[in-house]
């Protein structure tokens, strides 16, 4: 049976990584943003299975736990945000954000 | 199962990238839901099932159906029904729809083949990955739980609706649901701070009508 190259996974991780990133600089509805960010801890996760997988240890599944749990709390706490910001502003323009003040 | 880790990846990057390119927020969700299922498919063929299955239950089936839940909310009210059409044309959920035949091909090529274990990788089954967690990583468990746990009161915090604590009639306006009566974002921000206005008069200058409230003064 053939193996899947180490590096292949890895270049995978960077690929979805870059895309996230790209998603977050040019979107600028917020829920696009937070969707960004949700696919860029996903690739970083994907990183770090892929360099478990590679070692045949349990702690790169270990994080992918962490950061999975880290995320649901980001998404909880972002998607109130964004009721609140379409509360306030009446859109989910991000850049609408520049006016903000306590 | 090598076939089944490159068609997932070419699957996870295409759906990725028509998240961030769509323009309606649900075309981009049922992709995003596409691209979680790819990643979890790669999971699967590098020998991490576990992870595979959280990917399903919590990334698909939790947060994304909280993004959906969000976006639901915040389209309530203005033409729902027209919406609702517009979603359920076949342009909305083909590629979606298309994407996840791919996977699921590929997924079956892998089973019929026979090849759980067979990977170069080794399995590292869910037997590994909780003495793990419950071994060596057993104060990140506590911390992820606390970490959930101050989400879960910080989004409870941010969701309530604020009430001034001296205006009983407008405070029943305020919970009112927005949208209620033909009233646009416009009108409900302006509601809003006029039940403000009242409360915060005596200590400050009347604020500009388009301040954003996240707190109340008294909560700092």
């Amino acid at each position: 049976m053939a193996h899947v190259p180490f590096e292949y996974g890895l270049y995978l991780a960077a690929a979805l990584f870059l895309i996230g990133l790209v998603g977050v600089l040019v979107r600028r509805n917020l829920i696009f943003v937070l969707a960004s960010i949700e696919i860029m801890l996903n690739a970083a996760g994907l990183a770090f299975v892929v360099a478990g997988s590679r070692w045949g240890q349990p702690d790169g599944q270990v994080m992918f736990f962490f950061i999975l749990s880290m995320a649901a709390a980001e998404v909880a706490v972002g998607l109130a945000l964004a009721l609140l910001f379409r509360r306030a502003f009446g859109s989910l323009d991000i850049d609408q954000a520049s006016r903000m003040r306590g | 199962m090598t076939v089944a880790f490159y068609l997932a990846g070419v699957v996870a990057v295409i759906a990725t990238l028509l998240v961030v390119t769509r323009h309606d927020t649900i075309h981009a969700l049922l992709y995003l839901i596409v691209s979680l299922f790819a990643v979890a498919v790669v999971f699967y063929t590098l020998g991490a099932p576990f992870v595979a299955a959280l990917e399903v239950i919590v990334y698909a089936g939790a947060i994304i159906v909280l993004f959906l839940f969000t976006v639901m909310l915040l389209n309530i009210g203005h033409e729902a029904e027209g919406d609702e059409r517009h979603r359920l044309r076949p342009v909305s959920w083909l590629g979606p729809g298309l994407l996840a035949i791919v996977l699921l091909v590929g997924l079956g090529v892998a089973i019929a083949g026979g090849a759980t274990a067979q990977t170069g990788a080794r399995v590292v089954g869910p037997r590994a990955v909780g003495v793990a967690l419950y071994g060596p990583y057993a104060i990140g468990v506590e911390l992820a739980s606390t970490l959930l746990l101050a989400a879960l009161i910080g989004a409870r915090h941010l969701g309530q609706r604020h009430r001034e604590p001296d205006a009983g009639s407008s405070a029943t306006a305020t919970v009112a649901a927005p949208g209620t009566g033909g009233t646009g974002p416009q009108t409900t921000l302006a509601r809003d701070a006029g039940d403000a206005q009242p409360a915060a008069a005596d200590e400050a200058p009347a604020p500009p009508p388009r301040t954003v409230r996240f707190w109340r003064k008294d909560d700092r």
